[in-house]
């Protein structure tokens, strides 16, 4: 599957402009990368949070494909049900269009996602509907007003773990999400970010194609929660996964493979660097907290060893011998 | 027509009631009482004796969601609950009336926990009093199976399009063999006829947001839109129930009158409790008291131009709560019917809260509220708000 940038240019854009998406937020480029590949046969269902409420201000909506959203911790549930009433439609021979298929795709925030909406989404994953969910995690609840969630990282300022004078931040290392999603056995589960518009476009198209259900975890730079001029969202995420910060890689039918390793000798950033950018973790390089930014690089690279064992371990019996 | 004469406890008829209308979805989560009801409607499915698609999701709060996604895709469906699983689901009982999706709900009336209590009270459903939902409360197997097939008609009528629940008690009705007549399958279906819905997800080729963010300037009028919804409920299920009572010669209305033409004290009741009222006051008529029952079957909308009209001029009103409203002056219902009647000549109305959790409403019960009625109608002042059968 490979994507073609040219024909993907050409495609109508079904995220219309004008919606109210802060400058510079990587949420909506993932929606309109997102709805690129997925097309006009597409039922979008979206929890509450930013993306929900900047693209559907009544009597607006930035939406040209139908959707659908209905409250913070259920947008897997209400997606189930949409996708059996496709189901059961289609064999009673009541829909109202004829279709033999259609993309079924559920969006939350790491909020709607990794906390509120974690049992929805796990029912609905072992109940198998043939959905995509996608997860944009910018790493907080920043739709009402940057507090932390499970997805927030050691260490980052939130508005309810703040960096004070006794307390740095968050205490505790992000939830291993796209980890519990793999635990799931669903077809098909992967990472990345829309600055690799060639690999979320056909990971996206993968998880369309399964039958069953597929997960995307993207990460989405927030300018306003993480502190960072504007401008500079891409390269946030560019470097996020050259510093192994958020590797962009794919289980498919439970094999794991990475889709891009920096160099050993050569890492194009660091991690201290890539965070030195982002005022949510400006306390930390404040004299005496040097161990705590220790601790975050400890952090990813323990997941990052911790990913390649996965990948060699659910090798093909011939790769392996290769490795 | 001819109908099927069968056994059946509240819950399979209810079931029954479901299968035949053939809802392309059904959404459910287990909790006592309801149960039975959606393991029949299981079996139904397992013997394709109905093509719906069930959805046995993870909780009531997905069960209600899943309702809503696929009522929004132009599905036909339907869940069941009973206590913990509607207060679970009561967020989302409120997005499904203001989406206006005509979603049907066995609601298996159990009291709420604490402590946990698995028998029969109102205090769930009367928890979804205000969510912009039809009640319909209902006293036996047979009544149950009925507003259970009227409700869909009614609840997907083009001029309502609301959700509509069907209330039962937990074990008095859901539990109980009771003897009832059952339509056949096409006759009911066809009395309900095929569900078209006005805006579907599905319909790709026009596509439409449900449910998008409203706020001060619209939110407001979209909660109109919905009070003038629950308006038009009225003559909607007077032409059903009228031509339900054509079809099947059980002629339902807002309320049932018992006994009441020449009544000088009137009982409220809701659900399976009418049945034992009616005893009794049979007892008092035989004794030569004017005693009647005002049985409200519709609950919301609240037929408050129709009860004035039957309860104006009445010597002594007793209205009877199946939960209490901690705090509050008296129970749901008796706040409802008092406000009704303000403006009319000054009849007392007193409220008993009773069998709460259960508890059982036994014939002496309903002898104490006749003997106290007598004594407020001859002038005695006593106590307005009331608790029976409670052992202190």
């Amino acid at each position: 599957m490979a994507v073609n940038l040219k024909k993907l240019v050409r495609k109508e854009d079904l995220l219309s402009g004008g919606h109210r998406a802060c400058a510079g937020c990587t949420g909506a480029n993932i929606l309109r990368q997102v709805m690129l590949v997925a097309g006009r046969d597409t039922i979008v269902g979206g929890a509450t949070g930013c993306m929900e409420v900047v693209t559907t201000v009544y009597p607006y909506t930035a939406w040209k494909v139908p959707y659908i959203h209905t409250a913070f911790e259920n947008v897997a549930a209400t997606i189930s049900g949409v996708e059996t009433g496709f189901r059961a439609l289609k064999k009673f021979g009541d829909l109202p269009v004829e279709r033999e298929k259609m993309n079924f795709i559920a969006i939350g925030g790491d909020g709607g996602t990794y906390d509120i909406g974690l049992q929805s989404l796990s029912g609905a994953m072992e109940r198998g509907h043939n959905m995509v969910y996608i997860c944009y995690d910018n790493e907080a609840y920043m739709n009402t007003g940057i507090q932390r969630s499970s997805a927030t990282p050691f260490g980052a300022h939130t508005s309810t773990a703040p960096a004070g004078k006794v307390k740095q931040g968050k205490e505790q290392n992000r939830k291993n999400l796209t980890a519990i999603m793999v635990a799931h056995e669903i077809p098909y589960v992967a990472q990345t970010t829309p600055f690799h518009w060639r690999d979320l476009a056909t990971k996206v198209e993968k998880a369309l194609a399964v039958d069953g259900p597929a997960f995307l975890n993207v990460l989405m730079p927030c300018t306003i929660g993480w502190h960072f001029d504007p401008a500079i969202g891409m390269q946030i995420c560019k470097e996020a996964v050259e510093n192994n910060f958020w590797p962009l890689f794919e289980v498919e039918n439970g094999k794991y493979k990475i889709n891009y390793k920096p160099s050993e000798k050569k890492p194009k950033t660091q991690l201290a660097d890539w965070m030195k950018q982002q005022g949510r973790f400006k306390h930390l390089f404040k004299p005496g907290n040097e161990e705590l930014l220790v601790k975050c690089q400890e952090y990813v690279d323990q997941e990052w060893e911790k990913l390649l064992k996965l990948e060699v371990m659910t090798a093909e019996p011939e790769s392996v011998k290769t490795v | 027509m001819a109908q099927n004469l069968v056994a059946l406890a509240g819950n399979e008829a209810v079931a029954y009631a479901f299968k035949q209308a053939r809802p392309h979805v059904g959404s459910a989560f287990p909790i006592t009482p309801q149960t039975e009801m959606m393991h029949k409607f299981a079996e139904f499915v397992a013997n394709g004796e109905v093509d719906t698609e069930m959805i046995l999701v993870e909780s009531e709060h997905s069960a209600m969601s899943a309702a809503i996604g696929s009522a929004a895709a132009g599905a036909r469906t339907f869940t069941a609950t009973s206590s913990a699983g509607f207060a679970l689901m009561w967020e989302m009982v409120y997005v499904a009336a203001s989406l206006r999706l005509p979603i049907n709900m066995a609601l298996v009336n159990r009291a709420l926990s604490g402590n946990i209590n698995i028998h029969c009270d109102h205090s769930d459903s009367m928890g979804g009093r205000d969510s912009g939902w039809i009640q319909v409360f209902c006293e036996n197997a047979q009544e149950s199976y009925d507003t259970a097939l009227m409700n869909f008609r009614i609840s997907e009528h083009m001029d309502v399009r609301l959700p509509a629940m069907t209330n039962y008690d937990g074990f008095i009705i859901s539990h109980t063999e009771d003897a009832l007549y059952l339509l056949d399958d096409d006759t009911a279906y066809d009395f309900i006829g095929p569900y078209q819905a006005k805006y579907a997800l599905l319909d790709v080729e026009n596509p439409i947001t449900v449910g998008p963010l409203d706020l001060t300037d619209y939110y407001f009028e979209h909660k109109w839109s919905q009070m003038e919804a629950q308006k038009r409920v009225f003559p909607v299920a007077r032409e059903v129930m009228s031509e339900f009572g054509e079809l099947t010669g059980r002629s339902y209305d807002f309320f049932e009158e018992y006994r009441l033409d020449d009544a000088d004290l009137v009982m409220v009741v809701l659900g399976s409790s009418a049945g034992t009222t009616k005893d009794v006051i049979d007892e008092y008529r035989d004794k030569g008291v004017k005693v009647g029952l005002l049985k409200l079957r519709l609950f919301r909308p609240f037929p408050v131009a129709e009860i004035v009209k039957v309860l104006a001029g009445r010597k002594a009103i007793a209205v009877l709560d199946r939960s209490a409203s901690f705090g509050g002056f008296g129970g749901p219902v008796f706040t409802e019917i008092r406000s009704a009647l303000y403006r009319q000549e000054q009849t007392p109305i007193h409220n008993w809260i009773y069998g709460l959790g259960g508890r059982d409403y036994d014939l002496k019960q309903v002898a104490e509220v006749i003997e106290k009625l007598q004594q407020i109608a001859a002038g005695e002042e006593l106590q307005e708000v009331n608790l029976l059968g409670i052992r202190l």
